[in-house]
């Protein structure tokens, strides 16, 4: 069972494709990076994320045009209680990259990112329907799993497994 | 008019509602409504053990049952470092090409049956009873199996497995070419299906689509062979691909793919390594049950890791498979406990279902059908 540690100091992973567009294009945004179990993770700050994905998509040396997958973990009772996860993938190179963003628990919102992908549309649905982030500038921001009168969102973690009915 | 195209449908494949605003035979305007098959998997799988959860796995794309296992089991392999002996990996593409052809048979009979063809759905499920009967053998159950367990497969197969796969991948070539001769060349299944519920290749990319429904428009990604798992680095095949992006094409994808992953089987059966099915990690490896029965260490191994479960590394891995429905993946969140703290599941059927309402819209009402069979959509996976 080997498993190599984590690396998380920048300057080393500065030969990532996605870290280096990131970190070139605006240094502030990149909060911090994480290399763990062959897997980039980049933190974001919440108001670049939108501009972030734009700049990661249209890259030309490794352009990450596909999303992959949007996801939330709820990590109740710690501050900042949510992370948006975002999964990228690059069709001709072939690579992956994570992106992260925290979010406080009163109010978590974000911008919507259906404007760069339309494919964002159902998975940040799913978000907001489970966790209760909301996406700002989304076209259709309902309910998508639960019924619409539901209240409560079942994925946080005061939420019991058994469920309230 | 507003049409609702309801849950229960005999061509929806599943609980899947549309709400379609038809002018005349167009349809102007789509709106899927999912959520009629939401049991909260994902929420189940935070309160049990990382072993309990793959039997949780088989029954979220129903018609891949191994496939998902596939994808669990080697997220949490890659959380905890572990290293899979080389008959567990052939094993496992042998297992999951069996279930891509179970998949793509119970698509083409259906997608048959709903376009008209109603013949091919009984040659399909011929063929469909054959495999799930080697599935019961090498795992007692015909479609729920749980057979990939982390660490490696289940169960040693039994000792004439072998020759029965080979029987039916010897039989199973003309079979497909008898499926082709009854639909690839058919007037009426080419009418119905050429130029209908186009998408081109920018469109998929940007709504996420994965799979045939990518493939079929032209975008050359398949994740077996561009970024390999499982051992699939050591076998040859070849990725279908589409041009026009209409529902011939990804028929045509799909259909080859079922030779594609014979020929992988055939494969396996002939380079098959010998050795340990399971991995050397006798903390997360459930031991052999002979030797549970005669070895204190195995026993107490036995009690632990089923009364307490195995502790996983603090960390996160996305690991994601090439479905028969596209990139399915599975996103696991570990803290260091023994249950899992999140598990999402990266359901390859509710991207591509974000291409119906581009597929359809403008054009006519009995093309929805055939749309909706093209993406092989399967509802367990979209709702969890």
């Amino acid at each position: 069972m080997a498993l190599a540690p984590a690396v998380t100091d920048i300057e080393q992973l500065k030969g990532h494709p996605a870290v280096a567009r990131l970190v070139g294009w605006n240094r502030q945004a990149v909060e911090g990076v994480k290399f763990d179990r062959d897997e980039m993770t980049i933190h974001v700050e919440r108001s670049a994320i939108r501009q972030a994905s734009a700049v990661l998509r249209d890259d030309p040396k490794c352009p990450f045009n596909y999303l992959s997958d949007i996801t939330c973990v709820d990590w109740y009772p710690s501050e900042p209680r949510f992370e948006v996860i975002y999964h990228l993938l690059s069709i001709p190179n072939k690579e992956r990259v994570r992106l992260k963003v925290k979010l406080s628990g009163e109010t978590p919102a974000l911008d919507s990112l259906t404007s760069v992908w339309p494919g964002a549309n159902y998975f940040e649905r799913e978000v907001f329907d489970l966790f209760g982030v909301r996406f700002n500038g989304h076209p259709y921001l309902r309910r998508l799993l639960m019924p619409e009168n539901w209240e409560g969102h079942p994925l946080r973690k005061d939420y019991p497994v058994e469920g309230y009915r | 008019m507003i049409l609702n195209m309801g849950p229960q449908h005999p061509s929806t494949h599943g609980v899947l509602r549309l709400l379609l605003e038809i002018d005349g035979e167009t349809v102007v305007r789509m709106m899927p409504d999912i959520g009629f098959l939401h049991t909260g998997i994902e929420k189940t799988c935070e309160a049990k053990f990382y072993h309990q959860v793959v039997p949780l796995t088989d029954r979220i794309d129903y018609l891949c049952p191994m496939t998902n296992n596939l994808c669990y089991a080697l997220a949490v392999e890659k959380l905890l470092g572990l290293e899979i002996p080389p008959r567990a990996q052939w094993l496992r593409v042998m297992m999951n090409e069996l279930t891509r052809i179970n998949s793509h048979l119970v698509w083409l009979g259906t997608h048959a049956m709903d376009i008209g063809a109603m013949t091919v759905f009984l040659y399909c499920f011929r063929e469909r009873e054959d495999i799930l009967r080697l599935f019961e053998a090498i795992s007692g159950q015909r479609m729920m199996t749980s057979y990939f367990r982390i660490g490696g497969v289940a169960l040693e197969p039994p000792l004439d497995f072998f020759d029965r796969v080979r029987k039916f991948a010897d039989r199973f070539p003309s079979k497909v070419d008898e499926y082709e001769g009854l639909l690839t060349g058919n007037p009426i299944w080419m009418m119905r299906t050429k130029g209908v519920a186009t998408i081109s290749a920018e469109d998929a990319i940007a709504l996420g689509a994965s799979g045939p429904t990518l493939r079929g428009s032209g975008v050359d990604i398949d994740l077996r062979r561009d970024m390999p798992y499982t051992g699939y680095e050591n076998f040859k095949f070849n990725v279908p691909l589409g041009k026009e992006g209409d529902v011939f094409d990804r028929y045509l994808c799909r259909v080859r793919e079922l030779r594609e992953s014979i020929a992988i089987v055939q494969q396996a059966l002939d380079g098959m390594p010998s050795g340990p099915v399971k991995a050397d990690a006798p903390k997360v490896v459930l031991p052999d049950r002979e030797k549970m029965k005669t070895e204190m260490e195995a026993l107490i191994y036995h009690f632990k890791i089923v009364t307490e479960g195995f502790a996983v590394p603090e960390g996160e891995v996305y690991q994601a498979v090439e479905s028969p429905r596209g990139e399915m993946g599975y996103y696991v969140v570990s803290d260091g406990s023994a249950k899992p703290y999140r598990v999402h599941m990266r359901a390859a059927c509710l991207a591509n279902m974000q291409t119906l309402p581009k597929m359809c819209e403008g054009r006519l009402l009995a093309d929805v059908v055939a749309a909706i069979g093209s993406i092989d959509i399967v509802l367990g996976e979209i709702d969890r």
